[in-house]
């Protein structure tokens, strides 16, 4: 099994067993759902992004079909509903969480951060079969969207 | 009577001349004898020394726009940035070249008084005076802003600015950690980390009084917002190879392709805006500084 796989599916089990890590804790059951969720949604963006970087940076070969698909995904992740995700009281104050608790005073800034991420996606998901120059002309504002959110929301791991 | 007279005379002499060897030292005319500064080249340095990434105001997105005003939460209070636009009023668009040298690379204001080390000039003072006059240069070409600066918050003692001057003598030291670095990128790369960079600031441990503690070079500090923690960047905590260290000060994208967030995105910004070649050398050199074990 190729290194990048093995890692991807790393992050996955990690994710999974993070999840089921809050059930243990003393958070209520709501915030531990949400947490995980939004968690394993991250996850999602950050495997697909995964083999979409792999190649923008030259790191895999590029393979059209793959790209692609991966793309696509990210596009459809994009457009999900994460209105069960961001529930007030899964911030950093909760034991497994990184989110700052400014996301729920500034809906406007993450609300527009979302509006960015599901357009530079979708550009994304367009060419994304294309060729390889496509791809890698198309996944800046990708990136720049999920750095643009982990600045305003994330905070740095303990 | 004849001993306290002793005494007297004795802590008037120490004082006198504690006072005197720690007073504010701006930097010599001649300076720039010599030099004449690039605007066009000024805008790298003004990247690589991350100016904007502290003086822009807190809501905006623009890095021309100096007007300062984010808060710097600390355990000495909270610091904020001031307003170093053109302004003839609110900004340094009044100061001669050398008063704004002085306060880069001394932490001298045009009023002789010290600044406090939030401004890191204990990194800029290791800058090649033509870089500073290239950033100066660039300066000047940006709009003003009419933003007055805001006061600092900071309590007794540390509101007392003279004592600044021995906290500068015992720890904004003007040799470079790394003292011999092996090759012409770990030579580059230290000027860009230690000195524009100025990355020891936030990713390295501070003692009570908050000087640098050297012998933990970049081995990661407390965040003094108390949100997480400052990584280790040494080899002892961060295993990418140099490839993934110059990759992610390009696009933010870590190996694994998560993305830089909180501050350390506003310094990819920074670093993007940097040459490859740049790039490669900050990386040649955090592989080659010691490694710092994790807590």
């Amino acid at each position: 099994m190729k290194p990048k796989s093995i890692l991807k599916i790393t992050a996955l089990v990690s994710a999974a067993m993070t999840g089921a890590a809050y059930a243990d804790s003393h958070v209520s059951p709501e915030i531990a759902g949400a947490m995980a969720a939004r968690q394993a949604h991250m996850g999602l963006y950050n495997f697909n992004l995964a083999t979409l970087g792999g190649m923008a940076q030259e790191k895999i070969p590029y393979n059209a079909e793959q790209a692609a698909a991966a793309a696509a995904n990210l596009a459809a992740l994009s457009m999900l509903s994460q209105q069960g995700y961001w529930l007030p009281g899964s911030d950093s104050s909760v034991e497994g969480s990184r989110l700052k608790v400014e996301v729920f005073s500034d809906f406007e800034t993450a609300a527009k951060i979302g509006q960015d991420l599901a357009l530079a996606s979708a550009a994304l998901a367009e060419v994304a079969g294309t060729d390889l120059a496509s791809l890698q002309g198309a996944i800046g504002p990708v990136g720049k969207a999920c750095g643009d959110c982990h600045e305003a929301f994330r905070t740095p791991r303990n | 009577m004849r001993y306290w007279r002793g005494l007297a005379v004795t802590i008037l002499v120490v004082g006198v001349t504690g006072l005197y060897v720690s007073r504010p030292q701006p930097l010599p005319a001649s300076t720039f004898d010599g030099i004449t500064g690039d605007a066009t080249a000024g805008e790298i340095t003004f990247a690589a020394a991350g100016c904007a990434s502290c003086h822009t105001a807190p809501d905006s997105d623009d890095p021309s726009i100096l007007s300062g005003g984010k808060a710097f939460a600390t355990d000495f209070g909270t610091f904020f940035a001031p307003n170093i636009s053109t302004s003839g009023t609110h900004g340094i668009g009044a100061w001669s070249d050398l008063e704004i040298a002085s306060a880069i690379m001394r932490g001298v204001s045009p009023d002789n008084a010290h600044y406090y080390p939030a401004f890191p000039y204990a990194a800029y003072q290791k800058a090649d005076p033509r870089d500073i006059a290239d950033l100066i240069a660039y300066l000047r070409t940006l709009p003003a802003a009419e933003t007055p600066s805001k006061d600092h918050d900071v309590g007794f003692p540390f509101n007392i600015r003279t004592s600044l001057g021995g906290w500068k003598l015992l720890f904004a030291r003007s040799d470079w950690v790394m003292p011999e670095p092996q090759n012409d990128d770990i030579i580059r790369g230290r000027y860009l980390v230690e000195a524009l960079g100025h990355c020891g600031e936030c990713h390295t441990a501070r003692n009570a009084l908050g000087g640098l503690d050297r012998s933990a070079w970049l081995g990661g500090a407390a965040n003094p917002n108390g949100d997480g923690r400052i990584p280790n960047i040494t080899p002892g905590g961060l295993d990418w190879s140099a490839g993934d260290i110059a990759e992610y000060l390009k696009s933010g994208f870590t190996p694994d392709f998560d993305t830089a967030g909180a501050e350390m995105a506003e310094v990819v910004r920074n670093t993007s805006q940097l040459t490859d070649a740049d790039r490669a050398a900050i990386a040649a050199y955090l592989k080659a500084v010691p490694a710092v074990p994790d807590p």
